[in-house]
């Protein structure tokens, strides 16, 4: 069991890191993204990078605010 | 696109997963024993050989768009991380991550740690010590090669960018016969999460269906971006560090 636990831990610490909500924000910035290319039929090429700047600045933020 | 910039990407971000085995396995093999470290190694290096095998070709069989918006996420997720760390690191924020004192606690703990003969190995620890070492930092260079290679359709590229990479710092190493402490790691590592940012968001737009202005040249235009938006959160955060009183406490290292 510790093992299973410990292999799990080692990928989400490989994938997501010190802050889940990074990983959070860029899969919402593409489930987004891909609504608005293939529902609204607008090009958002320019969102998932504006997505991903809000994403840093905002740990950043959070992490620096609380020290 | 030119393989260069991908070569470029490749070597640097697998460099710095080499210097971080590197000095584990010199901890174990100056301190403990030679033999038993090479042991180590060479098991972790048919594991991950194992791994690519298996991995590889499963990758490659996705349709292209699934695997531009998986690996695109991917790519961004990790290279945030990577920023934001290297960002916190340069502000102060964070530690710096010493490789002098990652390769002192090694050698504190690989000293006093008792020698025991085991499964043929004649000294267990140190070939444990290797062994994880080097299968953690080749996990994530065998994710990297993969990741780029088959999204750029140039996995001999990518390979060449990482082999490159680790004979690079094998030699230096063998040079030295230290840990590599003069590298400036934390630079690396900002050079390194601003591509896999980049390419991540390109990849990752794509992926979901996204026409980019002017093809693979917007890369071009990303990445100097991402870059201008990270050096202004060091000057933002610096400016913060600067401003608060008293001095901000430091975030213990984790890696």
């Amino acid at each position: 069991m510790n093992r299973i636990k410990a292999f799990g831990a080692f990928w989400y610490d490989f994938v997501i890191g010190d802050d889940w909500h990074v990983a959070a924000l860029v899969v919402a910035g593409l489930a987004l993204t891909a609504i608005l290319v293939h529902v609204a039929h607008v090009n958002a090429w320019w969102l998932l990078p504006l997505v991903a700047f809000a994403a840093l600045a905002w740990s950043l933020h959070r992490v620096t605010s609380h020290k | 696109m030119n393989a260069l910039p991908l070569i470029l990407t490749v070597f640097v971000a697998c460099a710095v997963e080499a210097i971080e085995a590197l000095t584990i396995v010199m901890a174990a093999g100056i301190t403990r024993e030679w033999k038993s470290t090479f042991q180590g190694m060479a098991v972790a290096l048919v594991v991950l050989a194992a791994v690519t095998g298996a991995v590889g070709p499963a990758i490659s069989d996705l349709p292209l768009t699934a695997l531009r918006l998986v690996i695109g996420a991917l790519l961004a997720i990790f290279g945030l991380q990577w920023l934001r760390k290297a960002v916190l690191r340069a502000t102060g924020y964070k530690a710096l991550h010493d490789e002098a004192s990652a390769y002192l606690r090694e050698v504190t703990a690989a000293e006093t740690a008792a020698r025991e003969s085991r499964r043929g190995v004649s000294d267990w620890y140190a070939f444990t010590l290797a062994f994880k070492g080097v299968l953690l930092e080749g996990l994530e260079v065998v994710f990297i090669v993969i990741t780029f290679g088959d999204n750029q359709k140039d996995i001999g590229a990518a390979v060449i960018g990482a082999a490159a990479a680790i004979v690079v710092i094998a030699v230096a190493g063998i040079a030295v016969r230290a840990p590599l402490t003069k590298v400036p790691e934390n630079w690396m590592k900002f050079a390194v999460g601003i591509m896999l940012t980049s390419f991540g968001t390109f990849w990752g737009a794509e992926g979901a269906g996204v026409a980019w202005p002017g093809n693979d040249a917007a890369l071009l235009v990303l990445a100097p971006v991402v870059a201008i938006v990270s050096a202004a959160c060091i000057l933002w955060l610096s400016r913060k560090s600067a401003a608060a009183a008293p001095a901000p406490e430091k975030e213990a290292v984790t890696s």
